[in-house]
């Protein structure tokens, strides 16, 4: 344990100091960092899952609180509390069927291929049933289906399953659920390593030949997205508005060119100025809320309602680990980041005029400098993620998909 | 006083507006004059009755504004959006009084309401400028206190100067001579007056042809002085084909065609629709300007395709090449050389800035000038100017607020009477830019101050993008009087010349917030005022304006922030404009190509020379009128809708008469 502490604390302390930045970044590590806690974890005989779960939810509410504007770290948390969740109940679920099997054909109840042979079977529609009835927010079809389960029935069920069953099966559920668990978190990691080419992928169907594109900030998934259509021999244009004061757009732009597309560099304040002559807005994403507004770089309001008065689509780029459950109230400020002053003014530069000393004491210079803007759902014509486009309103649904209930307040 | 106060009084709802066509109704009835004499006398007098807005259709009404009703007790010129002919006309009892009274340190509601006082000087400077050039016509000898009589007598006087333009034919000009000769000074507004009178009462078709009436009889005067100059060697001043940016060239346009009575309706009928921009994409005119033209400019190899109808050109190699020119110059006088350096170098930034500079150049310029031999002065100094213009264009596209003042001054040197002798001319032309600079500039900023300060109140917080003198001077004046107000200062690159607001502000002790633009949405869910300047404000309202302007008001708009713009009105243009590509500036791309990043500095120099990447430096944009509240102009509180009334009421009068 005490190794997986420090590893922690060490992480903390990057997010803390901003030393990893971007939101694929810091999702990667925080899914490794999760699979080794999870590894680590010692899980008693009854009840493993929610010792897991505890275990990694004291960790995520650690991470989150060292940066809680970073909300691909919340996110990758309820991820794995959610493939936690799943696998056990799919475990649980298999073992009742196992049992069942086990009454059913007395004789070879001691086999362990032959109760393999079952969960394979099984596992996969029962889990599947069970998951969906039981795990998601009530739902139209769990309505239909007039199942009487909560969410919180995992807990039971998990634990009747243990205690029912034989202790030569407990062991090996133990390890099986152990085991499931770092093989989701394993997917999960490849998930969102992957994004960007799931993501890319779709290019062709949005980008046609002559395109005049816009984007800002400097995205990864924005660069694949574009490369990708550029590979495909569509010729377009891109405009890249500089992203000052960290000058982003510069970075994005030198990559575009390398790749070898047709790039035009913009000063921030001409954005409205060229949406007229723009097809498409293209922005990647800081995080996506649950009522389908978005988090992005600085300025992308300003690209968002200018798009919006030139009936220009703007559209969205957002891995899955970008959807975040929560639905903002005042994300300009709340869910904002302010950054050094410098970056805009040079601080001696204005000690000769500024006079500290007088009235209130209070300085009558301040300077602003935020780190993201919020974009409502009204501006977003669509998102692209790597399951495909939605409409903002249907962000919410996704969503549901990839968390459960009870972990949207950790 | 008397018989002008009781009118002024009179209409409580002022109106700016367009005349319709049917609309000269003799009948109407005048408030102060119970004039008998025949309707037409009626018709042409009615400029000088002092209620504009009597005879208008207007879409627009203007209800006075407080503080104007408040001074209509204790002073009868109150009106916020004057009829300018009311102005003159009291002027013309009262000069001595009040020219010169304004003082814009005055409090807000004092007894000198700003738009009155500015106007009151206004005309009185235009009033000097009448008796200037009618004092060389009629024998100049009639004394200002002549002009208390005026009143009295212009009203008949007129008439007959109707009666003159009626009958209209190539001697008109003999024909008002005469009748001004008959009274004193009655006669000596009256090309203005008449012309103006006009333009209000008459229906188009009837001003039209009476301004060709005007032409031709100009042109008759001018002729031998054309004949003159058809000998020398020099070119044709204005083959339109030549001029690099003939939109300007209009008035001038005018003038040269005078030998040809007929062309000159038919050129005049085409200057009316304003002319187009030179497109830089045009490769034949292109390789003409360049043929003449003084600062050598390299191409820029890497341009924006989208602009290739602007001029795209090198940067900051011309500079060390044409300052050791300066000595060896020829056909540009070295004021206007210098300012054109200053333009090229970015010394001067700021279209008001700008636009006196260039003035007060030209005005040196015409001071040092001499008519050559054999040479018409109106003539020759037109090439002249037109000269200097195109090396000013050459060093940076002028904006169209120098265009209006390029405009207005070849109008005053179009008008210069003929007999008038060289040094008198001089000196009444550079009294005329002098004139304009006061008036247009300097008074108008402080009207639209005393203007703009009403709407600042305790506790707001104001928000300004990039550097607008005018606003620097309503938000410190706002202080000064003792508002109390939070700053937001909003600036963008590749000039933050918000530092340069900044830093005043700071200095004077105002609160100050400063941000980039992209944080603009940030912060506007604080401000309750956006305040912003203007280069130019079109006819169909967009304003245009210094890039990121357009950003800052449609973030303003979202967020239900009255966006107030500060414009002079001489910055008003009656070209119409769409989108910020059209028509545009482009700086220098380099700008945007050096950042200051601290980890790579150099790799935007690594790509220089990459095709496939370009810089775009865009310096303007237009802003769509539905995102402004209100304009603030010297002449008052207008809505966005009204630019075109006041482009077309209060324009022509001062820029083409």
């Amino acid at each position: 344990m005490p190794d997986v502490q420090s590893t922690v604390l060490e992480f903390v302390n990057k997010l803390r100091k901003r030393k990893i930045e971007g939101s694929q970044a810091t999702a990667k590590c925080t899914v490794e960092l999760l699979r080794s806690v999870i590894s680590q974890q010692r899980v008693p005989h009854s009840n493993q899952a929610s010792a897991l779960i505890d275990a990694v939810k004291a960790v995520g509410e650690q991470l989150v609180a060292a940066n809680p504007v970073e909300l691909a770290v919340g996110n990758v948390v309820r991820r794995v509390l959610h493939i936690i969740r799943e696998e056990d109940l799919s475990l649980a679920t298999a073992a009742m069927a196992g049992l069942d099997l086990l009454d059913a054909s007395d004789d070879d109840g001691e086999d362990d291929n032959c109760k393999g042979v079952g969960y394979s079977a099984m596992s996969a529609a029962v889990a599947a049933a069970a998951a969906r009835s039981t795990l998601r927010p009530p739902s139209l079809q769990t309505l239909l289906e007039g199942t009487p389960e909560s969410a919180a029935v995992p807990y039971t069920s998990s634990s009747g399953a243990d205690s029912e069953s034989k202790t030569a099966d407990k062991s090996s559920i133990t390890r099986k659920l152990k085991h499931d668990v770092i093989e989701g978190v394993n997917h999960l990691i490849l998930e969102i390593s992957g994004c960007h080419e799931q993501i890319a992928e779709q290019a062709i169907e949005h980008i046609h030949q002559n395109e005049v594109i816009l984007t800002l900030g400097s995205s990864r998934t924005v660069l694949e997205f574009l490369c990708a259509a550029k590979e495909k021999k569509r010729a377009f244009r891109v405009f890249v508005a500089e992203g000052a004061p960290r000058y982003q757009g510069h970075l994005l732009a030198k990559e575009l060119v390398a790749r070898g597309l047709q790039t035009t560099v913009i000063t921030d304040s001409a954005v409205f100025a060229m949406i007229s002559r723009v097809n498409m807005v293209i922005i990647g994403a800081h995080a996506v809320m649950a009522n389908g507004g978005v988090i992005g770089p600085v300025g992308v309001n300003m690209a968002a309602l200018a798009a919006k008065k030139h009936a220009v689509p703007f559209v969205v780029l957002a891995g899955s680990h970008k959807l975040c459950p929560l639905y903002p109230h005042n994300p300009e400020v709340l869910l904002n980041e302010l950054r050094s002053p410098s970056e805009l003014l040079d601080f001696g530069e204005f000690s000769d005029c500024l006079d500290f000393g007088a009235g209130s004491g209070s300085p009558l210079l301040q300077v602003v400098n935020p780190t993201f803007d919020y974009v409502p759902p009204s501006l977003v014509s669509l998102f692209i993620t790597d399951t495909g486009g939605h409409n903002p309103s249907y962000m919410y649904r996704l969503i549901a998909d990839y968390y459960s209930a009870d972990d949207l307040v950790m | 006083m008397d018989p002008r106060r009781g009118p002024l009084a009179v209409p409580k709802v002022r109106r700016v507006g367009f005349f319709t066509s049917i609309e000269p109704s003799p009948e109407t009835p005048r408030p102060n004059r119970s004039l008998s004499g025949p309707a037409e006398a009626i018709t042409s007098s009615s400029p000088l009755s002092d209620s504009p807005s009597g005879q208008f259709i207007s879409p627009v009404q203007i209800p006075p504004s407080r503080h104007h009703s408040d001074n209509l007790a204790s002073r009868a010129a109150p009106v916020p959006v004057p009829g300018p002919s009311a102005f003159r006309r009291q002027l013309a009892n009262d000069r001595a009084l009040h020219v010169g009274s304004y003082n814009p340190v005055d409090s807000l509601l004092g007894t000198s309401p700003p738009s009155s006082n500015g106007e009151v000087s206004e005309d009185s400077g235009s009033l000097f400028g009448f008796q200037r050039s009618d004092s060389a016509k009629l024998s100049a000898s009639f004394p200002n206190g002549g002009f208390d009589m005026t009143l009295r007598v212009r009203a008949p006087q007129e008439s007959e100067a109707k009666v003159a333009i009626a009958s209209t034919s190539d001697g008109r000009k003999k024909n008002v001579e005469a009748s001004g000769e008959g009274e004193s000074v009655a006669a000596k507004p009256l090309k203005e007056k008449e012309t103006k009178s006009l333009k209000e009462k008459t229906s188009k078709a009837e001003r039209r042809a009476i301004q060709e009436a005007q032409r031709a009889a100009k042109a008759a005067a001018k002729g031998e002085g054309s004949k003159r100059a058809g000998e020398s060697s020099r070119p044709k001043p204005s083959k339109p084909a030549k001029q690099p940016q003939p939109k300007k060239e209009a008035p001038q346009a005018t003038s040269s065609v005078s030998e040809k009575r007929a062309v000159s309706v038919e050129k005049e009928r085409r200057m009316d629709v304003p002319q187009t921009q030179m497109q830089y994409d045009d490769k034949s005119r292109v390789d003409k300007a360049k043929r003449r033209s003084v600062v050598e400019q390299t191409e820029s190899k890497n341009k924006v395709e989208l602009f290739l109808h602007l001029p795209q050109y090198e940067r900051g190699n011309q500079l060390p090449n044409l300052s050791s020119n300066i000595f060896s110059l020829d056909t540009i006088h070295h004021a206007v050389y210098k300012v054109g350096l200053q333009h090229l170098a970015g010394d001067i930034a700021g279209d008001n800035a700008r636009c006196i500079a260039m003035l007060h150049a030209f005005q040196e310029a015409i001071n040092d000038y001499t008519t050559p031999p054999m040479k018409d002065l109106t003539m020759d100094l037109t090439a002249k100017i037109n000269g200097y213009v195109s090396f000013l264009i050459e060093c940076r596209p002028l904006s169209m607020s120098m265009g209006n003042a390029i405009r207005f001054l070849k109008n005053q040197i179009r008008k210069l009477p003929v007999d008038l002798s060289e040094p008198e001319a001089k000196a009444s032309l550079c009294s005329e830019i002098g004139r304009f600079i006061d008036e247009k500039i300097l008074l108008a900023d402080k009207v639209i101050v005393q203007h703009a300060v009403t709407k600042i109140r305790d506790g707001e917080v104001l928000l300004t993008y990039g550097f607008s003198c005018v606003v620097e001077m309503i938000l410190l004046y706002a202080h000064e009087i003792g508002r109390k107000f939070r700053v937001v200062i909003v600036d963008s690159r590749p000039n933050l010349e918000g530092q340069k607001l900044l830093r005043r502000l700071v200095t004077r002790g105002l609160d100050c917030t400063y941000t980039h633009i992209n944080a603009v949405s940030y912060i506007m869910g604080e401000v309750t005022r956006v305040f912003l300047g203007a280069s130019s404000i079109f006819s169909n309202g967009t304003l245009y304006s210094k890039v990121g302007t357009a950003c800052v008001a449609m973030v303003a708009n979202a967020f239900s922030v009255p966006v107030i713009v500060c414009c002079e009105a001489y910055k008003f243009h009656e070209r119409v404009l769409l989108d910020s590509i059209c028509s545009n500036e482009l700086g220098d791309p380099d700008a945007i190509a050096n950042v200051p990043l601290r980890n790579n500095k150099k790799h935007s120099k690594t790509m220089d020379n990459n095709k496939n990447l370009q810089f775009l430096n865009l310096m303007y944009d237009s802003t769509p009128a539905e995102y402004i509240s209100m304009i603030v102009t010297d002449y008052g509180m207008i809505p966005p809708t009204s630019i075109p009334v006041i482009v077309r009421e209060y324009r022509r009068e001062d820029l083409l008469l």
